[in-house]
């Protein structure tokens, strides 16, 4: 739904501000659940990151199949030891066969008076300061995400949010369409006119994958870790392949939501702040006009 | 630099986990008393799920001899300290006995033998820890609903507390509790067998608690008393269980 710029309805006042309102329109972008999902997201996500961080801390190493513990070969591993020869303090993070020196950021991190301190993920990261507060947050947290999604959902099933916002139109999907996008993105170029009324298809297909794909998989590949849900549900074994194979694919998930959530964030920052948080917020969104030259 | 490893973590999982536990002021704000009551209806919403998911008391998975674990990490306590199990361990647990009480009818005391000759369960399942580890072993025992059978609960009795033998210190002795609702699953064992060989010390010999739907340190080790009672505040320091007194989940189905 368009509405006309209410300043410039009301009050014409000056000749100048005229001439910019009316060449500026104002849409109505986010509905008020759309808005209040994706804050509430925002919160829960957050904090489920952090706890599930310090979470990891616990016990940093990742395994594939039924069992993984100490002792047993493991894929991913963050580590705390002392360098051999200059007895200093070394943060190792272990992908498979290959090792990387994390001193500062993973393994070993250094507080504001520059000591050491031995744990997977920095303290500045994480949160919860032992097991169980930490399990009780990313419980907590999980469940708010659970009951958000649901209702996001629903409303985007019943409300045709998903069939007009999301579903991208088979023009949309040709390769040549895509790769013109691309191109948008590369030159950073801000959508204008009737284009900036409508998700680009990059967006569409990245928040689909996050809605449909990456959002399930980490509900699905915690709840595998729960001995409870498993006996009523021991499929969910085999869509992992194990509980410690679900651990990795929980880890995996996160860091996907991470980085999406990262360039989503540049994204917000490239192509006008004040305007895109004012749309998440007030859900209205000023529109520039199409290049008339 | 904090490179020691904390005294809990050693504990109750046995192995490393973090440093230094200082508190920031982000830790206090996350685990302060204003929190509280939200993390515990957080508690109560998975508590009162999974029982609904778990309604017609379906069992875990259980697997095939080729799938244990070459390993398995003893959690909380590897031998228990005191002289009193010092002597069990020598005489082969034949002068240990297992007493049931509280509210029921019938008071037992067990021998291990006792213990033995009754109709045995093996299953074969995974064991996780709360740190989210996970290992595979074998184990033979008694389920805990024949011995709630021969001692007869009295009607009022809503909870089962497991005594341990392994003091944590300043006589403070490891103790756990499950409700009637997992205490007659029909995998909720009394486990004196592992991987086809008696239990090990390390991992609570003589007689130890499977309470498979649950994690780590709800199945307790070294259990010499199981008493019926009806409510939970009366025991350690209320809540229900070693860890549970020290801010841990009395339900641990996830």
């Amino acid at each position: 739904m368009a509405l006309s710029d209410s300043s410039a309805a009301r009050a014409p006042a000056s000749g100048v501000e005229h001439a910019r309102a009316a060449r500026r329109e104002i849409f109505y972008r986010h509905s008020i659940a759309v808005r209040l999902t994706h804050w509430s997201n925002v919160v829960c996500l957050t904090l489920l990151l952090m706890s599930g961080l310090q979470l990891f801390n616990f016990h940093p190493a990742l395994y594939w199949g039924n069992y993984g513990y100490r002792g047993a070969p493991s894929v991913f591993s963050i580590s705390a030891m002392r360098d051999p020869e200059t007895r200093e303090p070394a943060g190792i993070t272990r992908i498979g066969d290959y090792s990387f020196d994390t001193t500062g950021f993973l393994g070993v991190h250094f507080d504001a008076e520059g000591l050491a301190h031995g744990g997977a993920f920095p303290r500045w990261a994480i949160l919860g300061a032992d097991l169980a507060v930490t399990r009780d947050w990313h419980f907590l947290m999980a469940w708010l995400l659970v009951i958000n999604g649901a209702v996001y959902l629903l409303y985007g099933a019943v409300s045709g949010h998903f069939r007009r916002d999301l579903a991208p139109a088979t023009r949309e999907l040709r390769a040549r369409h895509i790769l013109h996008d691309i191109w948008n993105h590369i030159r950073l170029r801000r959508p204008r006119g009737e284009a900036a009324k409508r998700y680009n298809v990059l967006q569409k297909l990245s928040y689909l994958i996050v809605i449909f794909l990456l959002l399930p998989a980490i509900v699905l590949s915690g709840l595998t870790m729960s001995p409870a849900v498993t006996a009523a549900a021991p499929f969910l074994f085999d869509l992992f392949g194990g509980r410690q194979s679900a651990r990795t694919v929980h880890f995996i998930v996160a860091n996907f939501l991470v980085l999406f959530v990262m360039v989503h964030v540049v994204q917000v920052l490239l192509f006008g702040a004040f305007n895109l948080m004012r749309s998440m917020i007030t859900g209205r969104y000023a529109i520039a006009p199409e290049k008339v030259s | 630099m904090s490179f020691t490893v904390s005294r809990r973590g050693l504990l109750r999982c046995g192995t490393a986990a973090l440093g230094s536990t200082m508190l920031t002021g982000c830790d206090q704000l996350f685990s302060g008393a204003a929190v509280r009551p939200l993390l515990d209806f957080g508690q109560l919403m998975s508590l009162r799920a999974q029982r609904l998911l778990l309604a017609n008391q379906p069992l875990v998975r259980e697997y095939a001899l080729a799938d244990i674990s070459p390993g398995f990490p003893p959690n909380g306590t590897e031998r228990p300290n005191g002289v009193a199990y010092f002597e069990f361990m020598l005489s082969q647990f034949e002068r240990w006995k297992l007493t049931v009480d509280g509210m029921v009818r019938n008071k037992l005391s067990l021998s291990l033998d006792d213990i033995k000759k009754l109709p045995a369960r093996t299953q074969i399942t995974q064991h996780s820890c709360d740190e989210g580890w996970t290992a595979i072993g074998q184990w033979t025992g008694v389920p805990l609903a024949n011995i709630l059978a021969m001692a007869q609960l009295q009607p009022q009795a809503r909870y089962i507390v497991f005594h341990c033998l392994d003091d944590m210190g300043d006589d403070d002795f490891y103790y756990e509790s499950i409700d009637l609702f997992d205490a007659f699953h029909p995998q909720t064992i009394l486990a004196y067998g592992m991987n086809g060989k008696a239990l090990p010390v390390e991992h609570g010999a003589p007689l130890r608690l499977r309470v498979e739907r649950q994690i780590g340190y709800k199945n307790a080790k070294y259990v010499t008393r199981i008493e019926a009672v009806d409510r939970l505040n009366m025991i350690g320091r209320g809540k229900g269980g070693f860890w549970e007194d020290r801010g841990y989940q009395w339900y641990a189905g996830l």
